[in-house]
């Protein structure tokens, strides 16, 4: 089961109100790449990878939801002072029309997300390799949304979620060699 | 209704998530690295810290965590604002 703890995984914080810049960001809460993305697919990949690995999978797709809730935090925060004019002018109007300001998951264009983001082969390395590509994906769009605003406030936060997605990396790479090397073991004894 | 939060709240905040980010990477790192009795060492003892920091921030501002993972206050204020996008 899952405890949700009543903070989040690092602070959130931004310097003005900036619909468009919502718009940029929800790439990273309902878009193919994005942290809800993340969370479910490894979460999901879990059930048949070997043992070994589970581990990483669980806390992975876990710490992807605190990701996930800090997003929605920086979305919140931009727009929850902003005017249906704002919205409008920010294109956000379609949004406004069918969400006033809630949040939806859905990518920077407002396609809403599709289990066809994600996959799971049931190969061990082929999961794991998708795993290490959607972090290199997500590493770089966080690098544009960076490049894509002034706000130093925001920027602070993107920077930290750019940062665990080469963490991240690093652990799936690790988690594919310790399977090379079990596979290894097999053909030799 | 949203308890007034001081200096004090931002700063004990900000030493559970230092506490929690060094939590974190050391358990992703022995996630690959089961074998590494100084990083197992590293992580008791700040699991431990975690724990000291944590009772300290639910005594002043209210549980952190649902399911019983953490002692309520009467009335039950698990529920009370600030919930973490409002902080």
């Amino acid at each position: 089961m899952w405890v949700y703890e009543k903070k989040l995984q690092y602070p959130v914080r931004v310097s003005k109100c900036d619909p468009m810049m919502a718009k940029f960001l929800l790439e990273q809460y309902g878009g193919a790449d994005g942290e809800l993305a993340a969370a479910l697919r490894y979460l999901n990949q879990r059930y048949s990878i070997p043992d070994k690995v589970v581990g990483l999978l669980t806390d992975i797709g876990t710490e992807e939801f605190a990701h996930l809730e800090m997003i929605a935090t920086m979305v919140y925060k931009l727009t929850k002072d902003a005017t249906p004019d704002q919205m409008r002018a920010a294109g956000l109007g379609d949004h406004y029309a069918a969400h006033d300001n809630a949040l939806f998951y859905q990518n920077a264009s407002g396609v809403p997300w599709t289990a066809a983001y994600i996959q799971a082969k049931g190969d061990p390395i082929a999961d794991l390799y998708e795993d290490i590509a959607a972090e290199e994906k997500a590493r770089a769009t966080y690098q544009w949304l960076i490049d894509l605003t002034d706000d130093v406030d925001l920027q602070d936060g993107l920077k930290y979620l750019r940062e665990r997605e080469v963490v991240h990396s690093l652990r799936f790479r690790e988690a594919v060699e310790i399977l090379k090397e079990k596979r290894d073991e097999k053909i030799y004894y | 209704m949203q308890k007034m939060l001081d200096e004090n709240y931002y700063k004990l905040l900000h030493e559970l998530q230092a506490v929690d980010f060094v939590l974190v990477e050391l358990n992703l790192y022995l996630d690959t690295h089961p074998g590494d009795a100084n990083a197992i060492q590293q992580f008791n003892q700040y699991s431990q810290l975690r724990h000291q920091i944590a009772h300290k921030y639910e005594s002043q501002y209210g549980p952190l965590k649902n399911f019983g993972q953490s002692y309520s206050g009467t009335p039950f204020n698990w529920i009370d604002a600030p919930w973490p996008w409002q902080v």
